[in-house]
């Protein structure tokens, strides 16, 4: 077993620094890496390039990282949440990019598996597509999206082990997985860090190699965005 | 003239038994709620849920499950969760039968703009662009006019594309209407409304053939 435990949050940044290109898993609120985001904050490490869906509420998630001014461009597909954003992003302090949904967790993916480059058709037609390369593949057009590059990723799962093995829980999957090995350095953090040994093989989600850091968040949140309920009658 | 909810109600009998259903924020995940009961229908969310449930019972929500709206949601049995880019195989890849969407905009030629309006407002397209670049049969639900009143039913669109000629259906709180090449053409009325509001209603050319009938809900 190759051992991808760290102590805690520090040794699992250990190397950040201000400018740097990082991945962050989550969807809204779920599932994100929060104590990873928390410890950005406190580092102060600024002019990032950050990559996630969304980019946090405006006091919790990326928003916290954003209130700071901590993030010089955001690439994300909805970011309708986060009034902070809007503003900067309107304002001309935040640089963005915005990408179709599918395209993100592509070009994730792309990363992870040793692809440079792939053909989508999300976004032909439109600005997203303005100065790509486009190919027609039986009569349709595509656009070619190309891999990331990052310096780090930072996901977030239920269980974990020491091997880096993950398992993650209901929608708070979402983009973890395809975000796993997408950049130089991968740290993933869990809800329970788990014996090794006590992880069924058949029921892991990502294997550890795709994991260079392993650590047991001290405290979730994980903060509802929009509780919807019925009522019983 | 229909309310929201009645727009849902129309655009349910569009789903069929043994569909796999995309709806997106707003409007269509009104429509999960008016599918008949006696069908077998299974809701995607992008988020990464297949087979999702009804809102949960007070206290018994999850963080960890929601729909791509952020609401707290449930699952069905035989419900499965998976990560986005295999959300998104699903949609690109035309395993989804039926999206269901939302727009600020849509033209005569099926182009839809939903996602931006310049220097204004920009939420981002999410997945919306996604679905439309591959769903075969995409239903936009929509009100007919703006808050300023202005059509949305359009010659061309103003505002930056979501997708181009993509869009086949619309339902909006007047009128049923499908996109052809020969552009719009009315299908349905809403209750209580005339042939002639809806295409006062419509900037885009919109033809009408025949007598028009009213819609059943």
């Amino acid at each position: 077993m190759i051992n991808k435990k760290v102590d805690n949050v520090i040794d699992a940044l250990r190397g950040v620094t201000g400018g740097m290109t990082m991945i962050f898993g989550g969807f809204g609120l779920s599932g994100i890496p929060e104590n990873a985001i928390a410890k950005l904050v406190d580092l102060e490490v600024s002019e990032l390039t950050c990559i996630s869906n969304n980019a946090g509420v405006d006091d919790f998630g990326l928003g916290l990282l954003l209130q700071k001014k901590q993030i010089k461009k955001m690439i994300s597909s909805y970011v309708g949440e986060n009034d902070e954003f809007e503003r900067q992003m309107l304002s001309g302090e935040l640089d963005v990019e915005l990408i179709p949904q599918g395209t993100l967790a592509e070009r994730c993916r792309a990363a992870q598996s040793g692809f440079p480059a792939i053909y989508t058709p999300a976004g032909y037609g439109t600005e997203v597509a303005e100065g790509k390369e486009t190919r027609e593949f039986d009569g349709k057009m595509y656009v070619l999206e190309h891999a990331f590059k990052a310096d780090f990723g930072f996901v977030k799962a239920w269980k974990g082990d020491a091997a880096g093995n993950l398992i993650f829980k209901g929608t708070a999957r979402n983009f973890n997985p395809n975000m796993c090995g997408a950049a130089k350095i991968t740290v993933a953090e869990v809800e329970e860090l788990v014996p090794v040994g006590s992880l069924d093989p058949n029921q892991i989600h990502i294997p550890g190699i795709f994991i260079q850091r392993i650590f047991q968040g001290d405290f979730y949140e994980k903060r509802i965005e929009q509780l919807t309920v019925r009522q019983k009658n | 003239m229909l309310d929201k909810n009645g727009i849902a109600k129309r655009i349910a009998k569009e789903v069929k038994d043994g569909y796999y259903v995309n709806l997106g924020i707003g409007i269509p995940t009104l429509v999960a709620n008016y599918v008949r009961e006696d069908i077998e229908v299974e809701f995607q969310s992008e988020n990464g849920v297949l087979g999702m449930g009804p809102f949960p019972f007070e206290g018994r929500e999850d963080a960890d499950v929601i729909n791509a709206g952020k609401q707290t949601i449930t699952t069905l049995p035989g419900a499965s969760f998976f990560d986005s880019a295999m959300s998104f195989s699903m949609i690109r890849g035309q395993h989804v039968d039926l999206t269901i969407l939302g727009a600020m905009e849509v033209s005569e030629n099926g182009d839809i703009a939903n996602w931006k309006i310049p220097g204004r407002m920009v939420k981002g397209m999410g997945g919306a662009m996604d679905l439309v670049a591959s769903a075969e049969n995409i239903i936009v639900a929509m009100m007919h006019t703006n808050k300023k009143g202005e059509s949305k039913l359009l010659k061309q669109c103003s505002l930056p594309l979501t997708g181009v000629g993509c869009v086949k259906k619309i339902v909006t709180n007047l009128a049923v209407i499908e996109v052809t090449e020969l552009g719009f053409v009315l299908q349905e009325r809403a209750p209580g409304v005339s042939v002639s509001d809806i295409v006062n209603a419509t900037d885009g050319n919109i033809i009408v053939n025949g007598s028009i009938p009213e819609m059943e809900l």
